[in-house]
């Protein structure tokens, strides 16, 4: 087990991420609000650099009463990691794919001390 | 905690976009590959992809009818706001990236600093890097829809130019990259041509049908065309694409449901009718190869024409087996983009289509939907020779590669 500081809170700025060699592990780090979320950087699917893609709300189907579709919404509430290399998408607060949640990725735990962001690798 | 932790290192390639060096965006394959000893294989990429239309004032110089060259030359020094010319298609409607999320398939704008070879050599060399290939095929990309155009003129046209352009300016540029020659099957004696000027061509190791067309493949018309592949010895490849234009997909209202659809479909009906027409029993020395409709389409078809060909056989007379038989003994496949949500149903499709002699890898990079050596490698089903079978030896054979890799 290894604990690797990543820096200070207020490096980090609401909604964004960093990815960080932590030795031989690859490792993206989010804030979202007040928590913080490390992934490991590697994709289920195929083992693309997921970490390194691009952050979307998640998408929701616009459906009325009478269960008629209006079009596709964002939802600024939850926010995706996208994986650049096959566009598999995952909650960056559970990990999960958000339409098969047994597909996951690897977390790492995060802890926060006197505003300093530490991730422990190899738990 | 102090006297264990250490600093943290920040990614030197924080978010990959278009502008990704393709190593960089590769890294985690090329990392994959060196330990899984990838440099002791042959791996042979029999479908992989350049955008063509970036060099499409380079292409059209070789147009051979001056006055359609000329065209060209105007066309693509004054008209604004337009697609490269003569090239027909889907326009705007290329929604591969996702909107953004996949930004690879959208641009490859890295910089490219060498200049002893093409830019697209330079750009090749990098995902064969990435991806540990020894040799990969390059196909085109939006030359695919050129099956679907209204002038089978200009098919001759622009396959003729980019077969020059490609074998003359880009393929001797490095010894890996090969290439299926483009035919303009619309116009069955211009292809005929094409297969006899192009054979012998270096880097040349077969010749490619577009597959979004709605040329029947078993029209008379293309018997000599058939002949003359068989003689050379190279086998033919039907290369799927999609045609949202189609009357049938034009219901589907997302990329995601025409996509998966298309890219099988136009393979479907062609090997329904390569195979109930005989042609394996009027040319069996003829290799034919399906790229690019994934792998699950393959069973249902064998199962479907068998269950109807025993019913309807005058239908068929030329067959001294059954469909699926010709499908797993004469046909060959590109694994690309390989179904792998079912395991036992991806086993069961192994052994249906005779993969560990029938199967060749394919990346189709740099699409969306592409797969890395690994998809084979990691199978827990195959045993290490099947493995090295599908991911170069196979390939080696059909095309009569150098096993030890390109010279």
């Amino acid at each position: 087990m290894q604990s690797y500081r990543i820096g200070t809170v207020s490096e980090f700025e609401e909604g964004t991420k960093k990815v960080f060699n932590l030795g031989e592990t690859e490792v993206g780090v989010f804030r979202l609000g007040e928590k913080f979320y490390a992934w490991n950087n590697i994709c289920p699917h195929q083992g693309g650099p997921v970490c390194q893609g691009r952050l979307y709300p998640r998408v929701h189907e616009n459906l009325d009463e009478n269960k008629h579709s209006h079009g596709r919404l964002y939802d600024e509430n939850n926010i995706n990691i996208v994986c650049p290399w096959h566009g598999l998408e995952f909650d960056v607060r559970t990990g999960k794919h958000p339409g098969n949640e047994e597909i996951a990725l690897d977390p790492l735990p995060v802890q926060i001390e006197g505003g300093e962001i530490y991730v422990i690798v190899g738990e | 905690m102090d006297a264990l932790i250490k600093p943290a290192i920040e990614h030197p390639v924080q978010e990959l976009d278009t502008r990704t060096d393709t190593r960089d965006y590769l890294a985690h394959a090329r990392n994959d590959a060196e330990k899984k000893g990838f440099a002791d294989w042959l791996i042979v990429d029999i479908d992989a992809h350049h955008v063509e239309s970036v060099s499409w004032a380079e292409i059209t110089s070789y147009i051979e009818d001056p006055v359609v060259r000329h065209q060209a030359e105007m066309y693509q020094s004054e008209r604004v706001g337009a697609p490269p010319y003569g090239l027909n298609g889907d326009l705007g409607l290329r929604y591969q990236d996702v909107g953004g999320r996949i930004p690879h398939q959208s641009s490859q704008r890295e910089v490219v600093e060498e200049k002893d070879v093409h830019r697209d050599v330079v750009l090749t060399r990098r995902a064969m890097h990435g991806l540990a290939v020894d040799y990969m095929v390059i196909f085109p990309t939006p030359m695919l829809f050129l099956g679907m155009h209204p002038q089978t003129d200009m098919e001759v046209f622009l396959s003729r130019a980019y077969n020059r352009w490609l074998t003359e300016r880009v393929l001797p540029g490095d010894p890996g990259m090969v290439t299926l020659v483009v035919l303009p099957f619309n116009t069955p004696d211009e292809a005929l041509k094409m297969v006899e000027e192009f054979a012998d061509v270096p880097n040349v190791i077969g010749f490619c049908v577009t597959s979004t067309r709605y040329k029947p493949v078993h029209s008379n018309e293309y018997m000599k065309l058939y002949r003359a592949i068989e003689e050379s010895g190279k086998p033919i490849a039907f290369h799927a694409g999609y045609h949202w234009q189609d009357p049938s997909l034009a219901t589907c209202n997302t990329f995601l449901g025409m996509h998966s659809l298309g890219f099988a479909w136009c393979n479907i009906v062609h090997m329904t009718n390569w195979i109930l027409n005989g042609i394996p029993e009027r040319f069996p020395k003829l290799k034919s190869m399906w790229v690019e409709s994934g792998l699950s389409w393959i069973p249902f078809l064998m199962q479907r024409l068998d269950d109807q060909y025993l019913m309807r056989q005058s239908e068929a007379p030329l067959l001294r087996r059954m469909p699926s038989e010709y499908m797993s003994d004469n046909c060959f496949y590109s694994c690309q983009p390989m179904e792998q949500s079912n395991m036992k149903a991806l086993e069961c499709t192994f052994e249906m289509i005779n993969a560990k002699d029938q199967l060749l890898f394919s990346s189709d990079w740099p699409h969306f939907d592409f797969d890395t050596p690994s998809v084979i490698y990691d199978l827990p089903f195959l045993d290490e020779q099947s493995k090295r079978n599908i991911l170069g030896l196979n390939a080696a054979k059909l095309f009569n590669l150098n096993t030890n890799g390109p010279k």
